[in-house]
């Protein structure tokens, strides 16, 4: 069964003006594209053909090695993109409440503390990647992975991520990576990541 | 320090750094006092059309090579580093103190990847080399289309950001890629032409189609610097 391209769920330019319609066309009909179609070239035949991503994400150490490369990247495309068009959304914005807000304060000191924090990280992340706030046992935390790497490799859940490879914002903000930055807090969909939260445990 | 405003130089050129300019700073100069100097270009911002965008040359030069640029000025500022060359910079990268050493290697990377950059690109580029240079790609590659190949591989698979090179050690040419802002100089061997494949240097022209850059970049290969830089080597 192979790995399909999810819709997005709303128009591409629904997140205007913060992200472009230009850009996230080419995100999704493109680059995310290109990663589903890469990871299913990679896996067919294989004993991970039918495993989930998650399942094959966190076990790279089972993935053949003349493909485990191929996988890594492209799986982590995937499952990245996958997480990142549910994130945001047209009515996003403003912030997390309930048992998200409790643990955001809890680990952050407040809400303001944790929008530094995941700022700082997407800011400072040199080259290609993602910044994350992740789930473990309840507890969540800031981090970042270059290119496409993904907390579920190393056993944790990423409930929010920003994708800051330049492809996320070049069309718009060029080398501006803050003003994008600052911008994305305008779309995060907290609803979302709150059920993420939840399912997380 | 300076003695009208009471900061050192590096304070200085942390303000240069953020949105403050030098100019409110009365009697500081800060392109005088700069170890590295970001270069000009030596051709025009549009003079790579219809190949590379003038925007795409303005902003990768003007913003992210300078940005380097500061950055590393900054870092090595006060430090062992400074007064050496980027090459021993780099090429010694275990001397940079710790606590500024991936400043440095992404930076000073920065730094001399593109002042490289910039020499080896031409408006009157493209074509094949000759000479010494033509000889040893001959010898290493089996030919110019071997090696055209070869490198264009290597450039379209690099994963995230980063470079391909051909570098020469002891008159031995090979290809490689790096990540990021990492150089071959890190390694011992002299980058004599490189393509940049960080996002920045082709998405508002070509976006995700990374391979038609590279087709195009041959276009505008300055293979007389290239050639002469491998004579340096």
């Amino acid at each position: 069964m192979a790995f399909e391209l999810p819709s997005l769920p709303y128009a591409e330019d629904a997140l205007e003006p913060h992200i472009d319609a230009r850009t996230m066309g080419i995100h999704h009909g493109k680059h995310h594209a290109a990663y589903t179609s890469n990871l299913n070239a990679a896996i067919e035949g294989t004993a991970l053909d039918g495993m989930s991503i998650e399942a094959i994400l966190a076990d790279l150490n089972a993935v053949p090695e003349d493909i485990r490369t191929a996988v890594r990247n492209n799986g982590g495309g995937y499952a990245n993109h996958n997480l990142f068009w549910q994130i945001i959304g047209p009515n996003g914005g403003g912030e997390p409440s309930g048992a998200l807000a409790d643990a955001i304060n809890s680990a952050f000191g407040s809400f303001g503390d944790f929008q530094s924090a995941f700022s700082a990280a997407a800011a400072t992340r040199f080259g290609s990647g993602w910044a994350w706030l992740v789930t473990d046992g309840g507890a969540v935390s800031v981090t970042s992975t270059p290119n496409q790497d993904t907390p579920l490799m190393d056993g944790g859940v990423p409930i929010l991520g920003i994708d800051v490879w330049e492809h996320a914002y070049y069309l718009n903000y060029q080398n501006r990576r803050p003003d994008y930055i600052a911008a994305f807090f305008n779309v995060i969909n907290w609803d979302k990541v709150a059920e993420l939260y939840a399912a997380a445990g | 320090m300076n003695e009208q405003t009471g900061l050192s130089r590096r304070d200085v050129l942390k303000l240069a750094g953020s949105a403050v300019l030098g100019a409110a700073i009365p009697g500081v100069s800060l392109a005088d006092e700069w170890q590295f100097k970001l270069p000009e270009l030596p051709y025009a911002e549009d003079a790579l059309e219809p190949y590379i965008d003038a925007r795409t040359m303005g902003i990768h030069h003007g913003k992210h090579h300078a940005g380097y640029t500061n950055k590393l000025n900054a870092a090595i500022e006060g430090t062992d580093l400074a007064g050496m060359s980027i090459e021993d910079i780099l090429g010694n990268l275990d001397l940079a103190p710790e606590d500024i050493r991936v400043t440095v290697r992404n930076n000073g990377g920065g730094y001399a990847n593109h002042s490289l950059f910039w020499q080896i690109m031409s408006p009157d580029g493209g074509g094949e080399p000759e000479g010494d240079l033509a000889d040893a790609i001959e010898r290493d590659f089996g030919g110019f289309a071997d090696f055209k190949t070869a490198f264009s591989a290597a450039a379209g698979s690099v994963f995230g950001s980063g470079w391909a090179w051909l570098a020469a050690d002891d008159g031995a040419l090979s290809i490689s890629k790096t990540p990021n802002q990492d150089t071959p100089l890190m390694n011992g061997r002299t980058p004599i032409l490189g393509i940049d494949v960080w996002e920045h240097a082709y998405y508002l022209h070509y976006q995700n189609r990374r391979a038609d850059y590279i087709a195009a970049f041959f276009n505008v290969i300055n293979w007389q610097r290239v050639g002469e830089l491998y004579a340096g080597a």
